[in-house]
């Protein structure tokens, strides 16, 4: 490859005085400058969301205080606004929604990137990205007309049958409810976790895979002892992207979750998410405080996946020491 | 000079062109509000327009509470509501706001119960107990009572509402906050309440669809769309004690006994109404107009459209399954009409 001789500029100590003119027309400061304002604009966006939702939530704020975190009854009548349920439901939804869907797109994406041939790999991987961009209300549906009758006919006093002494398997049969929010989130957020964890496994370097075959593993071995930690970052990356996902999803959860801010142990039981119940309120909330109560959970979901996201960095971080450690 | 003649020129030109847009242009009127009466109300606006071609009506359905808040701001020039606007709202509005009715709507129960084909009969008490989750059981007395010769089986009630803000809970509620001491004191009514019992399904398909599905439910629909869907439902008894089966002329009925009590600003509620033939559980759906449109051009175009609406308008609403205002409702609004400024 033939290269172009370029008078590389570089700065430090004697290279004399460099006015901006120079420095733009190098390019380097121009694209410094223009890629800064843009990071500073997610920034800035995010700041400005933060303070709309807090200043149009002052009314909630100033009445109830924490006990808007602690008290479970909504009740726009009465103008009774406790946030507990909305946490309760979206927790209880995407940790229902997570543990079905990281096994199961985690084994697919080793699959995909592995074991597959390369032609059926990408044919699958072309598919899975196709359902990633199905829009919620068709998973609503779905979940409506398919996932719901089975939970209620089969799967429900099934697991009432095996696991009933638990608390999560007891209670009425209804269909809707926590569980049938967590499956249907668990089939939205698969194809992330999928996609993204099949192109970092792609992006593992081949000698990591040779030095442990020429070590004698076996291919699973591996995979599973070599390659997958090698990638966990970026897989634990994919798990997080679905949790947002899950945590915020809101037509399709409002469809199968039964709308009812209740707490209970039961995961046949209805309940609700934070985000249900803007998506269902909002447009009918005509009284000041009952608006603002409804921001004010906008700004619990935010605040809650603050939280996470930086509970999934700590981990990240806590994982990658440990690994160096080891090494 | 060349330069000054040209920009004269262009001037002209300009000027010639804006006016003429004015003449063409149609005179653009925006309303927001209620999703309930959306068929109806785009039926209307665009009759009205095909009629008059030089205005045109824009109406956004982003539900009651956004219709009477972008009112209240001055960003529309009429909005619409489900539920006539409270005291305090009205006294928010810096220009004085006025209800008319355009339609009826009318809330229905529908169920489901395996082996069970006969319309049941539901009293005030039925209802109210059953929402209020005090009646647990199909065959309990309070509802098998009226339904002599129908076989109710001894399972659970799984009630079924609305779970987003809606108009269709607000007749619901009103109603059952009319027969029911109880529900009056602990739940009370609005588009969204707390619900001592049930599952929530988003819009009428939402609680249609849970009352499809799951055996031995109990939920409540706007008549047009059990009409439209064929889903089977009950009757109610009103207040003469007669079981009512809902239809557009039950409904219409509801509204005429009320007619003669009025108030004037029409801000009245019609559920559970005298009346032999009245079904107890409907409500008007209101067009919010302030009382002074300051552009004498809109509020002369909106002036002609609610006469027009209450007159010639009313043929369009039952081939849509609404229900018409009654006579005696539409001469009382045609009087209020003049009182826009």
């Amino acid at each position: 490859m033939a290269t172009v001789p370029i008078a590389v500029e570089r700065a430090g100590p004697g290279w004399g005085p460099r006015t901006l003119l120079r420095r733009l027309r190098s390019g380097d400061e121009i694209a410094h400058l223009a890629t800064l304002c843009f990071a500073a604009s997610v920034i800035l966006i995010t700041t400005w969301l933060v303070y709309v939702l807090w200043v149009n939530s002052a009314l909630p704020r100033h009445k109830f205080g924490l006990h808007f975190f602690l008290t479970s009854v909504w009740d726009p009548i009465f103008d009774q606004f406790g946030a507990l349920p909305f946490i309760y439901g979206t927790l209880v939804t995407s940790a229902v929604a997570l543990l079905l869907a990281v096994p199961a797109g985690l084994g697919a994406a080793i699959f995909l990137a592995e074991l597959a041939p390369q032609r059926i790999s990408d044919a699958l991987t072309f598919v899975i990205d196709l359902l990633a961009a199905v829009p919620s209300v068709i998973y609503g549906l779905l979940g409506i007309f398919t996932v719901v009758p089975l939970l209620r006919k089969y799967v429900q006093p099934f697991l009432h049958s095996t696991l009933g002494f638990l608390p999560f398997f007891q209670g009425p049969h209804y269909g809707v409810g926590f569980l049938a929010a967590g499956v249907l989130l668990a089939v939205m957020v698969m194809p992330f976790i999928i996609s993204v964890s099949r192109e970092v496994l792609l992006a593992v370097p081949v000698d990591q895979r040779e030095a442990a075959l020429a070590l004698g593993a076996t291919r699973w071995e591996a995979t599973w002892k070599v390659i997958v930690p090698y990638a966990r970052i970026g897989i634990l990356g994919s798990v997080f992207l679905a949790l947002a996902r899950a945590l915020g999803e809101t037509m399709a959860v409002t469809m199968v979750i039964g709308n009812n801010p209740r707490i209970s142990a039961s995961l046949f039981a209805p309940g609700y998410t934070i985000a249900a119940i803007i998506a269902n309120e909002f447009t009918e909330a005509t009284g000041d405080l009952y608006l603002q109560a409804l921001i004010e959970l906008g700004l619990v979901l935010f605040l809650l996946t603050f939280i996470l996201n930086g509970l999934a960095r700590l981990l990240i971080l806590l994982t990658t020491q440990r690994g160096t450690a080891q090494e | 000079m060349i330069i000054v003649k040209r920009l004269a020129m262009l001037a002209l030109l300009l000027g010639l062109g804006s006016a003429a847009q004015a003449q063409g242009d149609p005179m653009l009127v925006n309303g927001a509000g209620a999703t309930f009466p959306y068929p109806i109300y785009s039926k209307w606006f665009d009759e009205y327009h095909k009629l008059h071609p030089n205005i045109q009506i824009n109406y956004q359905s982003i539900g009651s509470g956004g219709g009477i808040r972008q009112l209240l701001a001055g960003t529309v020039d009429f909005g619409a509501s489900d539920g006539p606007m409270s005291d305090e709202q009205l006294g928010q509005a810096k220009v004085k706001v006025l209800h008319f009715p355009t339609v009826l709507g009318a809330d229905v129960p529908t169920y489901n119960i395996p082996g069970v084909t006969q319309e049941l009969k539901f009293t005030p008490d039925a209802l109210a107990g059953i929402f209020l989750g005090k009646i647990t059981k199909w065959n309990d007395p309070a509802i098998t009572a009226p339904n002599a010769g129908v076989k109710l089986p001894a399972d659970d009630i799984v009630v079924v509402h609305r779970s987003d803000g809606s108009g269709t809970s607000y007749i619901w509620t009103d109603y059952l906050s009319k027969v029911s001491e109880e529900w009056k004191t602990k739940v009370g009514k609005g588009t969204s309440v707390n619900w001592p019992v049930g599952l929530g399904g988003k819009g009428n398909e939402g609680v249609a669809g849970l009352v499809k599905q799951t055996p031995n439910s109990i939920g409540y629909v706007e008549l047009i769309y059990a009409i439209q869907n064929n889903l089977p439902y009950g009757q109610v008894r009103n207040s003469s004690g007669a079981f009512i089966k809902a239809d557009l002329a039950s409904v219409t009925a509801a509204a005429a006994g009320t007619a003669k009590s009025m108030p004037d600003d029409f801000r009245v509620s019609i559920t559970d109404p005298v009346g032999k033939t009245a079904y107890p559980i409907a409500s008007f759906t209101w067009l919010l107009v302030p009382e002074k449109i300051s552009d004498g051009a809109k509020k002369k175009a909106i002036v002609d459209f609610v006469r027009w609406m209450l007159k010639d308008g009313q043929k369009f609403a039952e081939p849509l399954a609404y229900a018409q205002i009654p006579k005696e409702v539409v001469e009382k609004e045609m009087k209020a009409i003049d009182r826009i400024q």
